[in-house]
């Protein structure tokens, strides 16, 4: 099938591309941009006026629930959602149940997943067996069965010998590790960071040096080991300065954010708003405005949806109670945006935190629209507002601290491998 | 943001907090009181008709029995209808969650919910849930706050100590897990004390204690000079697991509450606990049978204070 996506604005951040700009697509890659390369014959015609067509989006946590928790979510709806927020691409944490710690789930994961023919899906395996911190996975096994990295997601891993061990091993084959930074006897029972709010409302507290103590420790570790590293969620100023310096001293290492945690603060929790439970918590404002910092000067690479949907009778109870996790994947674009926005930056520097950047840490050839590059693209309008509200969302869950507001910025159309996977109800 | 606990008028549609409410809404909640008592001390009215024909729910997830026993008198002196659930915790293990118990205690015509539940929080998620029509009162939630005991509180102050602009307060104990001294930090600087005190270990001090507008203090001995009111919180036992505390006598020789601690204050100072005492851990017998202390009154208060905040919350004169 030749497409043609016509009259759009094209932002290609790799290539230096942010114009109006054709693109032209044959046999599931990028033809040509700009006029049509030779004997090219457009089959299909889609008017991207007033759109912008950029690279499609790349998540680097998206739980999708399956194998295990299917009644919170499923690999269908929430592959409708990706495709659906301009996902293209993503990255699912091994945390389900049972643990992404054997080939054999991670190719049916995979396998359902291409039988959905929607997103191209990443496991992320778990570092440990069972995610218990004890054992250490086959991982290259695994890596073999579609693995792309190697996590504890959010499960703790407090013997720094087997840490140690799995990031020696994981280094053996060149594998990434990721790893969220989080103390777990600091941690404990805790709700909402350690501070004025959970002070005021009772909640049990996290501490900001439960995720500095173990970002210390990740990175000494990593340093001995040589591993790839990357760093999900952080969620704090001094883990922002850690980030900066290690990087400065040279170690090679990536970082990420969730999306919740650029634009909200724990005064956002209001009067118990179990929307705002979330992993890690929702800092002080002094915090956020760190992580904008660190997105700017680049000591964060990428933003994350961090998608974890919640069913919404888990959400139904009290604050400590209810079940951490926000639904993500339809909100990653307006919130990557509304962050360029607010930095008086160009939508492109935004792009480029959930195209180009995740597609690095990912290993891929990805994040970008170069001739002869996989066609995967997302067509938006950048200028419409939305409503979120729980039918405008495709995914099961509905849990959202931006529930009610109005968002910038919402996905028309989204190609994979050249191939129409979502377009809007506007466009049809 | 909207304050859940105040209707459009900015009349109180639930008491969940001391927090956000403005002073003549507590102010007038004190004078209620004040109006109950007389009549029950005066005349020995101990009966009025203004809550009949209402129905009033004690839920407790958590067990008490003084708080839902002066919740009960009081109801029952307003002509008002009580049922008492303990639902401990078992209503959880029997899969039932909050919502659906509370949902079905309303679909039983509830007019009023007094709960008291384990998590912070948890009286706030029911107000938001139930119908306009029905009110409800947040008898204990986690840590977060115990404003009846906190009203009884400053009615107990001001009976004693007639105005709040020229006292000074201390607050002595676990600031930290206290749902009481919460309420009674906010309810305390609302109604213009110009100086309340917290007294405590570090490890018994939330982080960033003094943004709520205390000072703080972790030497009992200066904490209590020249105080007005010492409010005393009971310590649970369980600070001893977990590295909170070494001991309880360690805890008592350096936060307890004793004579010699106690000459420090004011030579009037009132001295007060929300009950139930650990005598020889927080509170010495002979300060806790003492001149100065205000415990006993404290209860009977409190139930001048519940009818208060009961009809008060049922739009009655």
């Amino acid at each position: 099938m030749n497409i043609q996506i016509k009259n759009g604005h094209l932002i290609d951040p790799k290539n230096q591309i942010d114009g109006p700009r054709d693109l032209f697509i044959t046999a599931g890659k990028v033809a040509a941009v700009g006029s049509a390369p030779a004997g090219f014959v457009t089959q299909q015609v889609i008017d991207a006026t007033g759109l912008m067509v950029a690279p499609g989006l790349i998540d680097l946590a998206a739980r999708l629930r399956e194998p295990g928790y299917e009644y919170r979510a499923t690999l269908e709806s929430e592959m409708d959602a990706a495709v659906a927020g301009g996902i293209t691409t993503l990255a699912c944490p091994p945390d389900t149940d049972p643990p992404l710690d054997e080939p054999g789930l991670v190719e049916m994961l995979k396998h359902r997943a291409r039988e959905l023919n929607k997103a191209r899906l990443y496991p992320v395996g778990a570092l440990t067996r069972g995610l218990k911190g004890a054992e250490l996975t086959e991982m290259a096994e695994l890596a073999d069965a579609g693995c792309i990295a190697f996590s504890q997601a959010d499960a703790a891993l407090t013997d720094t010998r087997v840490l140690m061990r799995a990031m020696q091993y994981a280094a053996t084959f060149g594998f990434s590790v990721w790893l969220r930074p989080q103390d777990s006897f600091l941690t404990r029972d805790g709700v909402a960071h350690d501070g004025e709010v959970a002070t005021r409302l009772g909640l049990p507290a996290i501490p900001v040096c439960a995720e500095t103590i173990a970002l210390s420790t990740i990175l000494q570790l990593a340093h001995e080991t040589g591993v790839r590293l990357h760093i999900c969620r952080i969620s704090s100023a001094s883990g922002v300065e850690l980030v900066r310096a290690a990087k400065q001293q040279g170690l090679t290492l990536t970082c990420d954010v969730s999306a919740n945690h650029v634009h909200l603060s724990e005064m956002d929790i209001g009067f118990f708003d179990a929307n705002c439970h979330l992993v890690p918590p929702l800092r002080s404002q002094r915090d956020r405005d760190a992580l904008h910092a660190g997105l700017l000067d680049g000591s964060i690479d990428a933003i994350c949806s961090n998608h974890s949907p919640v069913d919404e009778d888990a959400k139904q109870l009290p604050f400590a109670e209810a079940e951490a996790g926000a639904t993500g994947l339809e909100l990653l674009l307006p919130l990557a945006l509304k962050w360029a926005r607010q930095s008086h930056r160009a939508l492109t520097d935004g792009l480029v935190k959930i195209t180009l950047q995740p597609a690095r840490i990912l290993g891929l050839d990805a994040g970008h629209l170069s001739v002869g590059a996989a066609a995967d693209v997302c067509v938006f309008d950048p200028e419409v507002y939305w409503k979120v509200e729980p039918a405008a969302l495709k995914s099961q869950g509905k849990n959202t601290p931006f529930i009610g507001m109005e968002l910038q910025g919402r996905v028309r159309y989204t190609l994979v491998g050249g191939q129409l996977v979502y377009q809007s109800k506007s466009c049809q | 943001m909207n304050n859940p606990q105040l209707n459009k008028h900015g009349e109180l549609q639930h008491l969940l907090s001391t927090e956000g409410l403005p002073a003549p809404i507590l102010r007038s909640i004190l004078d209620r009181a004040a109006s109950f008592m007389s009549e029950t001390e005066g005349r020995d009215i101990k009966k009025t008709p203004l809550l009949h024909g209402k129905s009033i729910f004690n839920i407790f997830f958590e067990n008490s029995t003084r708080t839902r026993t002066t919740f009960e008198i009081a109801a029952k002196r307003l002509s008002a209808d009580v049922v008492n659930l303990n639902i401990g915790s078992s209503s959880a293990s029997k899969g039932e969650t909050l919502l659906d118990t509370v949902d079905n205690l309303c679909a039983m015509h509830a007019d009023m919910f007094v709960v008291r539940h384990s998590q912070s929080g948890a009286a706030h998620l029911i107000a938001k849930h139930v119908a306009p029509e029905i009110h409800v009162i947040n008898a204990g939630d986690g840590r977060h706050a115990h404003p009846t005991q906190a009203l009884l509180d400053m009615f107990t102050i001001r009976h004693y100590k007639k105005e709040f602009h020229n006292l000074r307060v201390a607050i002595v104990g676990d600031i930290l897990h206290s749902r009481v001294a919460r309420s009674q930090i906010h309810a305390l600087t609302t109604l213009g004390v110009p100086e309340v005190r917290v007294i405590a270990p570090k490890t018994l001090l939330p982080s960033g204690a003094d943004k709520l507008g205390v000072q703080v203090y972790h030497d009992m001995t200066q904490g209590l000079r020249d105080v007005d009111v010492v409010m005393m919180l009971r310590l649970q036992g369980e600070r001893m697991q977990g590295a909170v505390l070494p001991s309880a006598q360690e805890y008592f020789k350096y936060y307890g509450l004793t004579r010699e601690k106690l000459v420090l204050a004011k030579k009037d100072a009132i001295v007060m606990h929300p009950g139930p005492m650990n005598r020889g851990v927080e509170i010495d017998s002979s300060v806790a049978d003492g001149t100065q202390s205000v415990i006993l009154p404290q209860v009977t208060f409190g139930i001048a204070v519940r009818m208060a905040v009961m009809s008060t919350l049922a739009g009655v004169e």
